[in-house]
């Protein structure tokens, strides 16, 4: 018998580009999974996404209640004023009892484990961003090129949320 | 299934998680560590107590709970347990494998 063991996954580098509570979360949860199995991981914050890490921004996101057929509301009902406020107050109580925590606290976290943390530098120019306007301990602002290097070696894999 | 750590013979599942907290001595916690390849100081001790008295009191475990612990922080934990802490150090400290995500 000549079984080799698969390659493990070494480094998760994940890119976020939306700012919808369920991509942000989706994007945390995978980011601290891999620090939990010992797993280096990254985040790449562009386009919408720099709102996860933009202080004034980040403890107001939303779920997306229009354009979202998981919801399994009619998109015109989605699309009502204040609907959009109790679908992500519901979520957020559901994610209480889960005991998964609020954004701050989760990149207080991130950090903690030893998950590093970039910025687009396009899209922060794009949106008018500077460096004090976002999450304190961000590891920095980085290109694309930039990012990609950090991708370097072998079991690192790239995922766009 | 069984297995002999610090030559007790002991309860442990297929991942080597031990299945009988009953069964587990200081003696053993240290063998599984060096298995594990971790080193254990006076802090790893505390937190291993603090571990077993969440899973008696049957409390899930997560990191953001041992951020909240009092005994440690959610760095120092990384520090104390590399390489993936809350296994590992439920590994050391006799309990089942942590489920959780978060």
């Amino acid at each position: 018998m000549n079984e080799t063991k698969p390659a493990p996954v070494k480094k998760v580098l994940l890119i976020l580009s939306k700012a919808t509570i369920e991509n942000v979360y989706a994007c945390f949860i995978l980011a601290n999974g891999a620090r939990m199995e010992g797993i280096e991981s990254e985040i790449f914050f562009t386009f919408f996404g720099l709102e996860a890490i933009n202080k004034k921004k980040l403890n107001d996101l939303r779920v997306a209640t229009v354009g979202n057929p998981a919801m399994h509301i009619p998109t015109m009902l989605g699309g009502l004023p204040g609907m959009e406020a109790f679908a992500t107050s519901m979520m957020k109580k559901e994610m209480v009892k889960l005991d998964i925590p609020p954004v701050d606290e989760f990149l207080e976290i991130l950090t903690a484990s030893g998950c590093k943390m970039w910025a687009c530098k396009l899209a922060m120019d794009m949106f008018h961003l500077e460096k004090k306007d976002l999450y304190n301990d961000i590891d920095g602002v980085l290109t694309v090129g930039g990012f990609y290097e950090r991708a370097a070696g072998e079991g690192s894999q790239l995922m766009f949320i | 299934m069984t297995t002999t750590l610090a030559g007790k013979e002991v309860n442990v599942n297929a991942e080597g998680y031990m299945t009988d907290l009953n069964q587990w001595t200081k003696e053993i916690a240290l063998e599984i560590a060096q298995q594990e390849e971790v080193t254990l100081n006076e802090k790893s001790w505390q937190v291993i107590t603090w571990i077993q008295e969440q899973f008696k009191n049957e409390d899930a475990l997560t990191i953001r709970k041992v951020g909240k612990s009092g005994v440690t922080d959610i760095k120092e934990f990384y520090e104390l347990f590399p390489n993936g802490p809350l296994k590992k150090a439920s590994k050391i400290a006799g309990i089942p494998k942590p489920v959780s995500c978060i």
